[in-house]
């Protein structure tokens, strides 16, 4: 909302030395926060009002040419004379007798643009008749600016254009949804009148004058619309000019003029935030009827636009057909033309919600929806529709003829306040005569009284604010004031949010953060200190990511939730995994140069269930039933929360220590066990086969029985298809899957010295080494005290298919130093059990 | 030198002579080796002192004393030479042989790459400390969520404007593929109004779903922190993103007031910006909470000095958000507040462009230490 300072300042009577910075404060400490504060830009030198005297139309040149001669009052002229000045025009919009604003040579203009008397056109061009985009009060070029015919030639233009000075100053307000009376002069001025405890006047507050009833009016959809006032005026001249005066309002407010009767509907619209339309009476077909659009039925809006509507939309209409959008657009066919001699207007009221879904549903923001969408104040549609008529036929001539008001205006509901509500809401205290001033301020009704609900003399306790309450009927046009909370933000904020003194409040003693917190934090710390980066992706992903990354067509993972507005149509899924996101980010790194990268991502994956409700439709009058409450938290999809890492270039880099190490699958296979080892839940791996991995190098993770997540390289179709480097390794575990371990129980330690024993055995090469190394310690049983595989060998010494592991075993008792033969028996049961379960044979 | 006539203890002369030669002897010493060799000849068992102390034994009672003394005296002052000497030729030794085991301390010792915590959750952590530390808890929630909880619960009545201040991502209804597996074939999912009415899902837009579920879940008093990531449909720029974190707080119990909302939040801006921040509370509208304001942080290291910088929202339960989640507002009260931790970690931090904390660039997060 753009609303022009000295039109705010025409009803709120303020102290006139403000600045418009103290005024915008004001303004903010009340509530209303401006955007931005526009003033017309300077012009320096003479800028005087001229009459245009004659205009010659020069034809010889490409496009219209006029050399006029303008009347510029005494001492104006050439050699500060009495005659008129010969000035060169481009503009077609004026005539003989029309005020204009002229710049004489030597003025400098916004922008720069020094004025000087030259030759042009095949005359000397004595100044420049201006437009109010070089004046630098509009965006219009397309003709010059036309001031009214009693503008005082001769004298000083700026006092017209708001030039120099705060009163031409335009202050642009970002009005939450809440406030619908703002987005008018007449709320806004009622706001700085109260920000400043000065006098306000409501332009809302006239007579209304006696009229005939005029065309009949039905309203069939009582819901969509409380109210509706059709105001008649005939013998209207099409071709009055608007004023000056509310031209330059509008062009300020940020509406363009278009003609007298469509500009005094917007004028008043601003003014009184109500919005008007206004119809051709020639064009409508008897009465206007009120009603929801027929599905199918079709109209032609003002912008050009052939609508299909809906039956949920509401039209106001003739006998025969659909002639506007309810307070959202009118139709072209009955819109005012150059030829319109009678009017109707309408002021209507319409239902907040409807507007809404209209406007979305035909993606047609207006002016006034914007307006209806909030609140439109329902008392004053009759008064708003003669006050336009009475600018109609003040500058257009003709009269106002018969008005008919069908329907009625809602009268708001008192709410019940306890004086001591806003004291138990605020923290301070607010005195009776405060709270009753500030109410009375926003425009409420306030009624005193004294509830002696204990029974025990409450007139006693009134002084207090005990038993005392006021019965506050809001304002019509403060539909959100509704319930004591809401009075108390009324009140709150005029007496200044800075009057409240902070308290930290103490919340009971807590626990700090949960296992599964603190368990996140851990794990995130230890990846970090193990030398990989954190990263946040985007959780969306698309086919191509699917397809790419070679998940089955079966695979849990292609099973999304489904986004009906995704921000990119090409990934319009919520990612199942973290991977493809993460091996974006890798690969916009090493788009930038980087080569060597381990990067890890936290987040929540979505995993729908095929299985879940829907989500219910659930009220708020009251905390909805359990088992309602339990189908929405169950219509909502799993989100487990998943690590993830991708790694590839050197995890150990090459320096004066050396040569560097390639990442490899070791390394993510440790990540693995060390995530593990941070949750306090141990974790084993095992091969595996799962996309998107290299089916030889792929470990699941298994803690608890259940496989958790998986680790490896990524299968070379993937790193080719993704762009990725050739072994890229990755890592995805669910952590929200790892239980929560009990305590820890550490061993009796034994102070008791141990037997160091190797062990060499010979597998065949697809027996892995971690099922032989759990058969030793198996088999070693409780002396066992750790089992370490220290090296694989394959080759000459090997028979071929087969490879040597080298163990080292450590062997103690908790209870006494072990002999040699008890030692060997330990060991000899470990070999034994591995050649059992894995055929090992011990390397001779 | 080579052991010579015995000395006689009692020649104050002779001992004072042999005593004075073994000290020169040992001061003269060149190296550690050079002075044992000299210890074993002035002061070993075979030197003159040692011999001439044997026989102190033999002599007359009366001469033993002072005799002794003498003796006694002279070698003392050759052991403490030699101490003193041995001190000084070990430090010369030390001095050179540790010279040349000298090593360069500048090298590089990059070998393993260093890691790092992201700074949108590193600041998270740090916020939500803040508040553990006063006995509050951290709630979470999921981010695909019901529209119940993100809207209606929380009193954005369905048509209302409110709900286009948050631009939403939808979820689409389960015809239009939810759940049912990818269908590349299949185009746009229809218009996100139709989406509304079919799945009854959302992208949360702010992390206030978690507080409904706070108040559904707990009995006050309630004092919950809840961190997360949030979805709206915006384009991304220097200063926006459509994916973004908060942080926001909830308090529920008996007789909280505004001036406890504003305790709480100057106490977090003093954590966050140095003990001289405080904040300021502009009033506002959001739709579950009233009163609502604007909050902006005195910032003193603020880029161009110190100044307010809008920092979040914030404001009293509404009422209809009690009542949506079973709870009587004539006996509770409670506040609310919300802070968008990108821009929190633009201003703080200097970060120009906020592309930077989403795309992932590993040089970004290096200039961050894991306390931030």
């Amino acid at each position: 909302m753009r609303a022009p300072l000295e039109w705010i300042r025409e009803y709120a009577d303020v102290p006139a030395g403000l600045t418009v910075a103290e005024i915008v404060d004001a303004y903010t400490r009340v509530g209303l926060e401006v955007e931005a504060v526009h003033t017309v830009p300077e012009t320096v030198g003479a800028l005087i009002v001229g009459r245009v005297l004659e205009i010659e139309e020069l034809t010889e040149f490409k496009k219209p040419i006029r050399f006029t001669r303008v009347d510029l009052g005494p001492g104006n002229g050439p050699d500060g004379g009495d005659a008129p000045r010969g000035i060169i025009s481009g503009a077609p919009n004026f005539a003989v007798g029309d005020a204009a604003i002229v710049a004489l040579p030597g003025t400098v203009l916004p922008g720069g643009f020094e004025i000087a008397a030259r030759k042009t056109y095949g005359h000397i061009s004595d100044g420049m008749i201006c437009s109010a985009r070089e004046l630098g009060i509009g965006e219009d070029h397309d003709g010059i600016v036309v001031l009214d015919r009693d503008a005082p030639i001769g004298s000083d233009a700026r006092p017209l254009i708001g030039a120099g000075g705060d009163n031409g100053a335009v202050i642009e307000f970002s009005i939450t949804p809440d406030r619908g009376y703002a987005l008018s002069i007449r709320g806004l001025a009622r706001e700085l009148a109260a920000a400043f405890d000065g006098a306000y006047t409501d332009p809302a507050d006239r007579p209304l004058r006696e009229a005939r009833q005029g065309r009949d009016v039905q309203i069939l959809d009582t819901t969509r619309c409380a109210r509706f006032v059709a105001l008649e005026a005939t013998g209207v001249d099409p071709a009055a000019p608007s004023p000056w005066r509310i031209r330059r309002r509008l062009t300020a407010a940020g509406i363009r003029s278009i003609s007298l009767a469509v500009d005094v509907t917007n004028y008043v619209m601003i003014e009184f935030g109500h919005p008007l339309h206004a119809f051709d009476a020639a064009k409508l077909d008897g009465g206007i009827v009120v009603r929801r659009a027929a599905a199918g039925e079709t109209l032609r809006t003002l912008d050009g636009v052939d609508r299909a509507l809906s039956d949920d939309d509401v039209v106001v209409a003739d006998r025969a057909r659909a002639l506007s959008i309810a307070g959202v657009m009118g139709g072209e066919e009955s819109e005012i033309s150059p030829t319109t001699t009678d009017v109707v207007i309408e002021a209507a009221s319409w239902d907040p919600p409807s507007i809404s879904r209209t406007v979305r549903r035909h993606r047609l923001p207006s002016e006034a929806a914007r307006r209806y969408e909030r609140a439109v104040d329902p008392a004053i549609s009759a008064i708003a529709a003669e006050a336009a008529g009475d600018l109609l036929v003040r500058y257009g001539g003709g009269t106002l003829g018969g008005r008919t008001d069908a329907g009625a205006s809602p009268q708001p509901a008192p709410v019940a306040m306890l004086a001591s509500e806003p004291a138990r809401l605020a923290g301070r205290y607010f005195s009776p005569e405060t709270i009753v001033h500030r109410l009375t301020q926003v425009g409420c009704r306030v009624v005193d009284r004294v509830v002696d609900q204990a029974g025990d003399g409450a007139a006693d306790r009134a002084a207090t604010g005990a038993g005392r309450v006021f019965d506050v009927t809001p304002p019509s046009w403060r539909p959100d004031l509704t319930r004591p909370a809401d009075l108390v933000e009324e009140i709150a904020r005029l007496e200044g949010y800075d009057s409240i003194i902070p308290i930290l409040p103490a919340a009971p003693a807590g626990t700090g953060l949960t296992a599964a917190q603190r368990r996140r934090r851990r794990v995130a710390t230890d990846l970090a200190a193990a030398g990989l980066t954190e990263v946040l992706s985007f959780p969306f992903i698309g086919a191509a990511d699917l397809d790419a990354f070679g998940f089955p067509v079966d695979d849990v993972r292609r099973s999304a939730v489904r986004l009906a507005n995704p921000l990119d149509v090409d990934r319009p899924l919520m990612a199942t995994t973290l991977l493809p996101a993460l091996a974006a980010t890798a690969l916009r790194n090493l788009s930038r140069g980087a080569r060597d990268l381990a990067l890890f991502e936290i987040g929540q994956v979505v995993r729908p269930d095929p299985g879940a409700p829907a989500a219910p439709a659930l009220g708020v009058d009251a905390r909805p039933a359990a088992a309602d409450l339990e189908r929405l938290f169950a219509a909502v999809p799993s989100q487990p929360m998943h690590v993830a890492v991708i790694a590839t270039g050197r995890w150990e880099r090459a320096g004066w220590w050396g040569p560097g190490r390639p990442a490899e699958a070791a390394d993510v296979f440790g990540l693995a066990r060390r995530i593990g080892e941070v949750c306090g839940v141990p974790v084993t791996l095992e091969s595996a086969e799962y996309a998107p991995w290299h089916p030889g190098r792929c470990a699941a993770i298994r803690a608890g029985g259940e496989i958790v997540g998986h680790a490896g390289e990524l299968h070379p179709a993937v790193v080719e298809r993704g762009g990725l480097p050739a072994r890229t390794l990755a890592l995805e575990l669910d952590l929200s899957a790892l239980g929560m371990p009990a305590p820890p129980v550490p061993p009796a330690v034994s102070p008791f010295p141990p037997v160091h024993l190797d062990v060499a055995l010979v597998v065949g090469s697809a027996v892995d080494a971690g099922a032989v190394t759990a058969a030793l310690r198996a088999g070693g049983g409780e002396m066992v005290e750790s089992v370490r595989l220290f090296d694989v060998y394959t080759g000459d010494q090997i028979p071929e298919g087969k490879k040597s592991l080298a163990f080292s075993l450590l062997v103690r008792a908790a209870d006494r130093t072990l002999t040699a033969a008890e030692a060997t028996a330990v060991r000899d049961a470990a070999i034994a059990a591995a050649a059992r379960r894995t055929g090992a044979e011990l390397r001779t | 030198m080579t052991s010579s006539a015995p000395v006689d203890p009692t020649d104050e002369a002779a001992v004072e002579a042999v005593a004075a030669a073994a000290v020169a002897a040992i001061q003269g010493a060149a190296s550690l080796d050079a002075l044992a060799a000299v210890r074993r000849d002035h002061a070993g068992d075979k030197s003159p002192l040692a011999l001439a102390n044997r026989a102190i034994a033999g002599l007359d009672p009366h001469d033993k004393a002072a005799a002794g003394r003498r003796v006694g005296d002279a070698r003392a002052r050759v052991g403490a030479a030699a101490a003193e000497r041995e001190a000084v030729l070990r430090a010369e030794r030390d001095r050179a042989v540790l010279a040349t085991e000298r090593i360069d301390v500048t090298l590089p010792t990059d070998r393993y790459p260093t890691g790092g915590r992201h700074p949108i959750r590193a600041i998270m952590d740090r916020i939500c400390d803040v508040f553990t530390a006063m006995g509050w808890s951290v709630a979470e929630g999921p981010e695909v969520e019901a529209e119940w909880l993100n809207f209606d619960a929380l009193n954005f009545p369905p048509d209302h404007p409110a709900r286009e201040m948050q631009d939403t991502l939808y979820v689409a209804s389960r015809t239009d593929g939810y759940d049912a597996g990818y269908d590349a074939a299949r185009g746009d999912a229809g218009s996100p109004t139709a989406a509304r009415a079919g799945s009854g899902l959302v992208l949360r837009t702010h992390t206030s779903p978690v507080q409904i579920r706070a108040m559904l879940e707990r009995t006050p008093p309630i004092y919950v922190i809840c961190p997360g990531r949030v979805f709206r449909d915006d384009a991304l720029d220097a200063t926006h993103t459509p994916v973004f974190h908060q942080v926001e707080g909830l308090a529920v119990d008996r007789g909280l007031t505004m001036e406890h909302l504003k305790g709480t939040l100057d106490h977090l801006a003093r954590a966050m910006f140095g003990p001289d921040s405080k904040t300021r509370l502009r009033p506002s509208f959001f739709p579950f909470t009233e009163p609502s304001a604007e909050m902006d942080v005195y910032f003193p290291d603020k880029k161009g000095g110190p100044g307010w910088v809008e920092w979040g929202g914030c404001g009293m339960v509404d009422p209809n958000v009690l009542v949506a989640c079973g709870l009587d507002p004539a006996e509770y009260t409670g506040f609310a507040f919300g802070m968008g931790i990108e821009r929190t970690l633009q201003f703080r931090n200097s970060v120009p462009d906020m592309r930077d904390m989403i795309e992932g660039d590993v040089r970004f997060t290096a200039a961050f230490s894991s306390e931030i």
